[in-house]
């Protein structure tokens, strides 16, 4: 169905090219329809005064206002220009910088380059030809005939004395003629520009069909149409004028104080008075920002928002209105976690489902279906909320059609029906900051209750999003090609690998990794109603396998269960997270089942968890599947089997509770031995120190040495300190098992909570900032030892002394203003990385070129891989494929 | 299968893989003696099909990629200097800040640093290393200088050096009398009981009698001898060794290379002892000048590398490749910004939309410049299909007539 939102009623065109260029002084009286002679905008009655700004030959802008000039109301007239026609010639801001180069670069006489002529014939041809092959090089070649020409101090054609012209930003000229320092007006300027010959700009780098240097003095100017700078109406009735209309009302005004100075033979000095404050006014509507220029304000406060100020900036036309689009059919709400849907899916509140609308076209095969949607109307879900009759061409709003059997009856083929959104319907699903390809993605719509979106816990990772409160956007698309390319290219197991590193970035966390380790765990038996219900989370269907265990009841360990849902041809061996300290292995003979081994779909060994089913761990059990087998194998993986993990954890329950961090007494003893010992050896440095005894390290400063050395004997505290702790804890502790499988938390948080939470640190030294020779009034001064230097020995469990909250606070403050700076910082870079990379494509020949057709690399990444489809950036991973093919026991033979 | 159709397999295999991949199938696989012929086969038609499964699809948007892999992360890399691995002496700029600054292509990083790497002769000796280090670093006067002594009306001027740190730095009296003679300060007389003070009787010129009395001229002085050249390389503020247990042939060895706070590529290439193919600064702007844009390029991806590791970010080498060449394509050091590509686009409308909006649009009216709306931005600000992606397919079907119209629903329901 080509569907185009009704854009067929015009005939359309594509715009090829825009051609830039200073807009002459013809051309402005030509289209100007109104000159502009008087500042104020209404007269007495309220009407638009003729030859004001508010001229209605502008153009229609009020709701059933008829142009004067187009004879069309506000929705078709489009608006027309108007001129002033100034007293004298004003310079214009920006040109002025290339009314700069011609006039130093050409006779003060006769206007010819400074350059004779034979070499100026010699130049044109070099540069004509550079211009051709490389633009850049001819600006450059531009740049240095410029200079040539500024040097020269004699006409080589008419023998005249050149002076040096000094140009002042943004729009003031000087001539140092030898009696003294002129100052050059815009007529004079005029004048000279003029006489410039065409041949000769061209060698300036100015294309002089389509900008003459004369016309960047302006003898006219161009008024924009109302519609531009349309007036608003305020609640009281007044009418308030656009900023541009009060910097033309000043314009106007200043124009005329000339004009009459001029008529009334005023003196001299007060004609070059009110001429150069027309200039500066006309410099301020350009832009208002110049500077050495008044900025134009209302009633001396607000500053004027000019032509400038609407281009610039993020807001601004360019960035704001042309590169940022805005789009209907799309809605926001906070988003709840729902495991129970796919993970390609999204649930979408009825509520919304009711507003957002797919046109569907009425076929003899959807021809019911279409008359459901219609019977059931705007209100019922699933219903329709506008018929467009193919025949009458009429648009139908179901909500004021309340017959609606009629309606439906009188469907035919051909129409179109605006129905609500259906499971199945693909739609886009957002969440900011879209910091890389993987923020928007497509899902399959699933109408649900209540009022936020569900999203699958499992699709977290790409969006960066929680459920604390974070809300999403989803994006309805209603043309059948943009739903085919969004089903076929960004529906969510299309990117279950990334492109940044060859790696999963969908996978299991937390209670999907903590579930998983539980449920594969060497110790679990599970019986037959366990099974069952594990089962059916995931959906199972099949046949269960043989029990492990037969008598005395039967068993099935979770392995087996896990079994079920690999291919059945898989081989795969890899760490499992666990493997490390004293569980760790580096082969198959692992006492720790810390080795995953699946060899032909089958898990015999190993426990899985976040190594082999989490995200962002490249080559993983998920990440192998996902490119061996397809994105949709993964993705049912996915739907099915990480399922089990959590309704595992549903059966078994984690939770943590303060016996979970807490260490027998003898523990804390030795902890706090460990602590005593630390504290003399430093004491001891510092003795060392404020003898003069220390050995500085090269290069280093004798304080610098002594912090340096503090610092790494107090790590080394921490590190003892939690290794005790963490020996001494249960390991089938739940805090213990989040850490160990990586589903939450890490050995450093252990620690802290634990044992103690070390050294705090501001800038990567110890706390050194506070009173004059101390952090806090609770110590002496030039106190060295840690405690008063910000090093905190007690911990979560059972609490801080207060000195030590404030250090910690200290610490923890560091962070989060380096995450407020950081975030503006990284985001600018990303920008201009986008902005100079977004034109690179791979070609079909291979090449990376960007779209004006440069080529940057003859392979993309040398080999030509596109980094998503890799093992962790291999195209081809050799060991993996030896692996693979279960021809691991013929290589080790 | 037999034997004739395998060999073809691994020529087709040679022909398309790239060497390294069948550098290592070769290797593991090929010359194998514990694989069958069978399993071989089944590997190498499988790293084939992987290839050429793996390979950038036409169309594919790698820039915008490859800006998103190496942005994203951007939120959480350090903001901090962090000492280098292992290494007390140095603070080296890392993460975020050094990033930008790579991107940024500045001449000068915030922090250069050199490492220098010896040659076979040099290498497992401190002695002889540390003789290379004094001659890196760049020494004047005013380090050896314990004390300066004068008295005001008085044109003689006491130096007093500091033997430690002549030792340290291998200066001796005559080579600090030597320089002062170059400076043609006046007089010059060593001490007969203390070799290590120098008396200066001050020329006129060096020190006019009108300002006898005034201290700033003495401390002028002063600070023109503290920074007399003795020796060293200029711009190398610090060498200093540091030594490595490296294991060759079996047996253990110490290794020692120098590091250099502050960089100057051309001349320590020159300096005797110097291991010429392993010298490295983080300099790019350096390496460009002395080995060529392809040096500089490579320089940019193991400087980028290099930060993306230490904060322990995994960024696919190959879009960090496309960044390096990118700014490298013209043979000179482009700028990631304003002032490089985003400055230079042959659009209009995409400088403008970038940064210095207002200008852009002027100088393009004086040049007479086309928008052919080509770029990205431009098609997007236009409407148009941008040419990548999918957008890349020029072939369209003439599509069905199209009856229906409600993009109005919007309007009416106001």
């Amino acid at each position: 169905m080509s569907y185009n939102g009704g854009r067929d009623r015009f005939e359309s065109y594509l715009i090829d090219r825009i051609v830039m260029g200073v807009l002459p002084p013809h051309e402005i009286n030509r289209m100007a329809r109104v000159t502009v002679t008087r500042p104020d905008l209404y007269e007495s009655d309220g009407s638009p005064i003729t030859g004001g700004l508010r001229d209605p030959h502008f153009g229609a802008i009020e709701p059933g206002e008829v142009c004067p000039v187009c004879g069309n109301t506000r929705e078709n007239c489009p608006g027309h220009f108007g001129k002033i026609d100034l007293a004298r010639p004003v310079l214009i801001p920006y040109y002025t910088d290339y009314i700069n180069i011609v006039l130093q670069a050409t006779c003060r006489q006769c206007g010819r380059l400074l350059i004779p002529s034979e070499k100026a014939e010699k130049y044109r041809k070099i540069y004509r030809r550079l211009k051709e092959k490389w633009p850049r090089l001819a600006a450059n070649f531009v740049k240095e005939l410029r200079k040539e020409a500024a040097q020269t101090m004699e006409c080589p054609y008419c023998g005249a004395r050149q002076f040096r012209i000094r140009y002042t930003r943004p729009i003031i000229f000087y001539e140092e003629r030898p009696e003294g320092e002129t100052r050059l007006t815009p007529l004079e300027i005029r004048d000279r520009l003029e006489r410039v010959r065409d041949e000769d700009l061209e060698l300036l780098g100015i294309d002089p069909k389509r900008s003459r240097p004369e016309w960047m003095v302006a003898t006219v100017l161009p008024v924009p149409p109302l519609a531009v700078r349309p007036p608003i109406t305020l609640e009281t009735g007044m009418k308030s004028e656009d900023d541009l209309t009060h910097a033309l009302a000043e314009i106007v005004r200043q124009n005329l104080r000339l004009k009459n100075f001029l008529s009334s033979n005023a003196p001299e000095t007060m004609i070059e008075e009110a001429w150069i404050t027309l200039q500066y006014v006309v410099a301020a509507y350009i832009d208002n920002e110049l500077p050495n220029v008044y900025p134009l304000t209302q009633k001396r406060v607000r500053t004027l928002k000019t032509l400038a100020q609407r281009l610039k900036g993020k807001e601004g036309r360019l960035r704001g209105n042309l590169s940022g689009k805005r789009v209907d059919f799309s809605s926001r709400t906070v988003i709840s976690p729902d495991p129970y849907i796919s993970v390609n899916e999204v649930g979408v509140p009825v509520d919304i489902a009711k507003i957002l609308t797919v046109p569907m076209r009425v076929t003899p095969y959807n021809l019911e279906e279409a008359r459901r949607y219609v019977l059931n109307g705007p209100y019922k879900w699933p219903g329709a909320t506008f018929v467009y009759k193919a025949r009458s061409g009429r648009k139908i709003d179901l909500r004021y059609h309340r017959n609606y059997k009629q309606m439906a009856e009188s469907l035919e083929v051909g129409d179109i029906v605006e129905r609500h959104l259906i499971d199945g319907d693909i739609v886009l699903f957002n969440r900011q900051p879209s910091l890389h390809r993987m923020s928007i993605l497509a899902h399959k719509v699933r109408v649900m209750p209540y009022k936020t979106f569900r999203l699958n816990p499992l699709v977290c990772p790409p969006y960066n999003a929680d459920f604390d409160g974070d809300e999403m956007n989803l994006h309805v698309m209603r043309s059948e090609e943009a739903r085919a390319e969004a089903e076929e290219l960004l529906l969510v197991e299309r990117h279950i690998k990334t492109p940044r590193y060859g790696g999963p970035i969908i996978g299991g966390r937390q209670d999907y990794v903590s579930g998983a380790y539980l449920l594969t765990v060497k110790n679990r038996f599970l019986t037959e109603k366990e099974v069952v219900r594990l089962l059916a989370a995931a959906g199972y269907k099949g046949e269960l396998p043989e029990p492990a265990i037969l008598a005395p009841k039967k068993l099935w360990t979770g392995k087996q269960l896990v079994s079920l849902f690999l291919p059945k041809d898989l081989n795969y061996t890899g760490k499992a997270k666990i493997n490390s300290g004293p569980l760790s292995c580096d082969s198959i003979d692992c006492f720790h089942d810390s080795y995953i081994a699946i060899y032909e779909g089958k898990l015999l060994m190993g426990v899985f968890d976040k190594s082999a089913i989490g995200a962002e761990q490249p080559n993983n059990v998920l990440h192998v599947i996902a490119l061996e087998y397809g994105d949709s194998k993964a993705r049912e993986l996915l739907d099915t089997m990480y399922r089990m993990f959590i309704r595992m954890l549903d059966m078994r329950g984690l939770t943590i509770s303060l016996s979970d961090v807490d260490i027998p007494p003898e523990a804390r003893e030795k902890i706090k031995d460990l602590v005593e010992e630390a504290k003399k050896e430093i004491a001891e440095m510092i003795k060392e120190f404020e003898e003069g005894k220390l050995e500085p390290i090269p290069g280093r400063s004798l304080q610098e040495t002594l912090e340096l050395k503090i610092i790494n004997r107090l790590q080394k505290l921490l590190k003892d300190a939690g290794q005790i702790a963490t020996s001494y804890m249960d390991p089938f502790n739940d805090v213990f098992i989040m850490a160990k499988t990586g589903a939450r938390g890490s050995d450093v948080n252990i620690t802290q909570m634990v044992a103690m939470l070390g050294q705090q640190t501001v800038r990567g030294k110890r706390v050194w900032r506070g009173f004059r020779k101390r952090t806090l009034a609770h110590f002496k001064p030039n106190d060295l030892s840690p405690e008063a230097r910000g090093f905190v020995k007690g911990n979560f469990r059972y609490g801080l002394r207060p000195t030590e909250v404030f250090f910690h606070a200290a610490g923890g403050r560091e962070g989060l203003v380096d995450t407020a700076v950081k975030t503006s910082q990284s985001g600018y870079m990303q920008r201009r990385l986008m902005n100079a990379e977004q034109d690179l494509y791979t070609a079909y020949d291979g090449t990376v070129r960007d779209l004006y057709g440069q080529i940057v690399q003859f392979k993309f990444g040398e080999d030509g891989a596109d980094p998503m489809m890799t093992y962790h950036g291999k195209a081809v991973d050799v060991d993996r494929l030896i692996e693979r093919f279960g021809v691991l026991k013929e290589a080790s033979k | 299968m037999f034997e004739g159709d395998f060999k073809k397999l691994v020529e087709t295999a040679k022909k398309i893989l790239p060497t390294s991949i069948y550098q290592e199938l070769e290797e593991k696989v090929i010359n194998s003696e514990k694989l069958t012929e069978e399993s071989k086969e089944k590997i190498l038609r499988e790293a084939l099909r992987q290839y050429v499964l793996s390979l950038s699809q036409p169309g594919e948007p790698v820039g915008v990629v490859g800006a998103q892999s190496i942005g994203e992360p951007g939120t959480q890399m350090t903001l901090r200097t962090f000492h280098y691995a292992g290494l007390m002496e140095f603070d080296v700029t890392l993460g975020l800040p050094r990033l930008i600054e790579i991107v940024d292509a500045r001449r000068e990083p915030s922090t250069p640093i050199m490492k220098v790497y010896l040659d076979e002769k040099h290498k497992y000796d401190k002695e002889k290393a540390q003789e290379i280090a004094r001659k890196l670093e760049y020494t004047t006067i005013g380090k050896v200088l314990d004390d300066f002594e004068y008295f005001l009306g008085d044109n003689v001027v006491t130096l007093k050096l500091d033997p430690e740190q002549m030792e340290d730095k291998g200066v001796t009296v005559e080579k600090v009398i030597e320089a002062l003679k170059r400076a043609k300060l006046g007089e010059i007389q060593v001490d007969e009981e203390d070799p290590n003070t120098i008396y200066i009787t001050l020329s006129e010129r060096v020190l006019p009698p009108e300002y006898m009395y005034h201290v700033s001229a003495y401390k002028d002085i002063e600070n023109k001898i503290k920074k007399l050249y003795l020796k060293g390389i200029k711009g190398i503020k610090r060498a200093i060794i540091q030594a490595e247990e490296k294991e060759v042939d079996g047996k253990k060895v110490t290794e020692y290379m120098i590091m250099t706070e502050g960089s100057n590529l051309a001349e320590v290439l020159r300096i005797k002892g110097v291991d010429h193919r392993k010298v490295r600064t983080n300099n790019i702007h350096e390496i460009a000048s002395v080995l060529g844009i392809e040096a500089a390029r490579n320089a940019i991806i193991e400087e980028i590398k290099e930060v993306l590791q230490s904060s322990g970010l995994d960024v696919d080498i190959r879009h960090v490749m496309l960044i390096a060449d990118l700014m490298t394509v013209t043979g000179k050091i482009k700028q990631i910004g304003r002032l490089g590509i985003a400055g230079q686009k042959p659009s209009v409308l995409a400088r403008a939309a970038f940064e210095i909006t207002a200008k852009q649009l002027f100088d393009a009216a004086v040049k007479g410049e086309e928008e052919r709306f080509l770029g990205v931005t431009e098609t997007i600000i236009a409407g148009l299909v941008p040419r990548v992606g999918t957008g890349i397919v020029l072939l369209t079907s003439p599509g069905i007539t199209s009856v229906g119209d409600s993009g109005e629903n919007q309007e009416e329901e106001k």
